[in-house]
């Protein structure tokens, strides 16, 4: 009896959020389509250009950088209340720069080959202006779980821009996908492999086919 | 408070504490497998030099089965120890013997043995290092039981401009050495030498001559200098196992035109 009635005025003043509400889940959306970091905001573009030749090393990078800022928002958020004002940016950075160096350690460990054309650019997740960008202006405001779905959010919107770039980079360029030959697989012997795909270029033109795409159908204008 | 410099100073202090913590305790606990991926990304360039490796192939166990690896010094002798401790070839850091005078340093030979008859060896892998346009280059040459043919060239660099220098670690610039000769028509050890300009046409090109690289002469005349002063520090060896196989050409054919 006495447990019940010690219970009632624990009933919060304000209800808590469902685990997926939907301002949440915006959290995750948004950046994926309406507010892309690299199709809409025009971040990150340097490293969509160099790790995008094949799919296989993109994939690592891909997940590298989604854990990269899903942690580094989780931490900046946790201790966002201790860090002061004036040495803020050295910090974000130095947490960053921590976990892209484990990731580059655990890479060199378990995947050794794909590290070894990597680890440059995964140096660089530490610059990325994608993660210093979320922690400034999300992290540093608001609350460890919603930091990590926006985290998550901006991570995978990442990810899939640099996916889509080097599938079609991969395909056209090595006529493969993954290093399997697709073009020989379903017969078409003589397939000739564009260079222009190869190189950096190819991937600029790839990423400004997708923004045209996606801005025609979202309507999005810059200001 | 949060705006003192005391709290500032204590504030990043523990941050780097628990920061460097972290990457030591990762470094370290990822020391072992490093490792293990290291010696088994030498023992892949080794065997690339001379045979194609499918990536489902056992590396480590072709590598054992194969590979008989010693080490020589500039006079063609083999060292056994150094100070007393065993020298291992795989062990040798070749980009640390670099730093040392050619007279003292360690050479790695690392014979490649036939499949049925381990007492033969098919070819001869010789460790070479040098400096690129930016930055250091090594590889691996294999030279055929004749001493004289290269069977295969693998190299790999660490700053070379990708698509331009870099280009050195790509299958199809390595094939050019393949079948090339290091000594010329009079027996002359004259290596092999990328030549400046790229055709892309190899018939063009002699037995000591490979097409170039286009944008990366430097690059390539690095390679050039690599491997011909290795060439030259492996001859006391190549000679001692190879005796005179080596014999002049046939004189070269002068025709007034």
């Amino acid at each position: 009896m006495s447990t019940e009635v010690a219970e009632k005025p624990e009933v919060k003043k304000k209800e808590s959020e469902a685990l997926l509400s939907k301002r949440r889940k915006k959290l995750v959306s948004d950046p994926l389509n309406d507010d892309n970091p690299v199709t809409v905001q025009v971040l990150g573009i340097c490293s969509a250009l160099a790790v995008t030749t094949v799919l296989s090393p993109t994939l690592i990078m891909a997940v590298s950088v989604v854990f990269v800022i899903i942690f580094s928002n989780l931490i900046i958020s946790l201790i966002r209340n201790l860090v002061p004002g004036r040495v803020r940016i050295i910090v974000q950075l130095a947490v960053v720069a921590t976990l892209v160096t484990i990731v580059d350690q655990v890479l060199k460990a378990y995947f050794y080959d794909a590290w070894k054309t990597l680890t440059v650019f995964v140096g660089l997740i530490i610059t990325n202006c994608i993660v210093m960008g979320r922690l400034e202006a999300y992290a540093m405001g608001n609350k460890p779980y919603d930091s990590v779905l926006d985290g998550l959010g901006s991570g995978l919107g990442y990810a899939w821009i640099i996916l889509a770039v080097a599938f079609f980079r991969e395909l056209f360029g090595a006529g493969a996908l993954f290093g399997f030959p697709v073009f020989e697989a379903i017969g078409l012997e003589n397939f000739r492999n564009n260079g222009l795909m190869v190189s950096p270029v190819g991937a600029f033109m790839i990423l400004g086919i997708i923004i045209w795409v996606q801005r025609s159908v979202t309507g999005h204008v810059e200001r | 408070m949060r705006q003192s410099n005391t709290y500032i100073l204590i504030f990043s202090a523990i941050l780097t504490i628990l920061l460097g913590g972290m990457l030591s305790f990762a470094a370290i606990g990822l020391r072992p497998m490093q490792e293990k991926q290291v010696a088994l990304d030498t023992q892949k360039k080794i065997l690339a030099a001379v045979m194609e490796l499918k990536p489902t192939d056992d590396v480590p166990a072709i590598y054992n089965q194969r590979i008989k690896s010693i080490v020589v010094n500039i006079k063609g002798e083999e060292v056994k120890e150094v100070d007393g401790a065993p020298v291992i070839a795989e062990a040798v850091s070749i980009g640390q013997q670099f730093k040392l005078p050619p007279e003292q340093r360690l050479f790695p030979v690392f014979q490649f043995l036939n499949q049925e008859d381990t007492s033969k060896v098919e070819a001869y892998i010789l460790s070479v290092y040098g400096n690129g346009l930016w930055d250091k280059i090594w590889g691996y040459i294999a030279l055929k039981s004749d001493m004289e043919t290269i069977q295969g060239a693998i190299f790999d660099h660490a700053g070379e401009t990708p698509g331009l220098g870099a280009r050195i670690t790509s299958v199809e610039v390595q094939e050019r050495f393949k079948n090339k000769k290091i000594y010329d028509d009079l027996g002359e050890l004259v290596a092999v030498k990328m030549l400046k300009g790229e055709t892309g046409d190899p018939s063009i090109y002699g037995d000591n001559e490979v097409d170039g690289l286009s944008g990366a002469t430097m690059t390539a005349v690095g390679v050039n200098k690599m491997i011909s002063n290795y060439l030259t520090y492996y001859q006391a060896y190549l000679k001692k196992v190879g005796g005179d196989l080596k014999k002049p050409g046939p004189a070269k054919q002068y025709t007034d035109v």
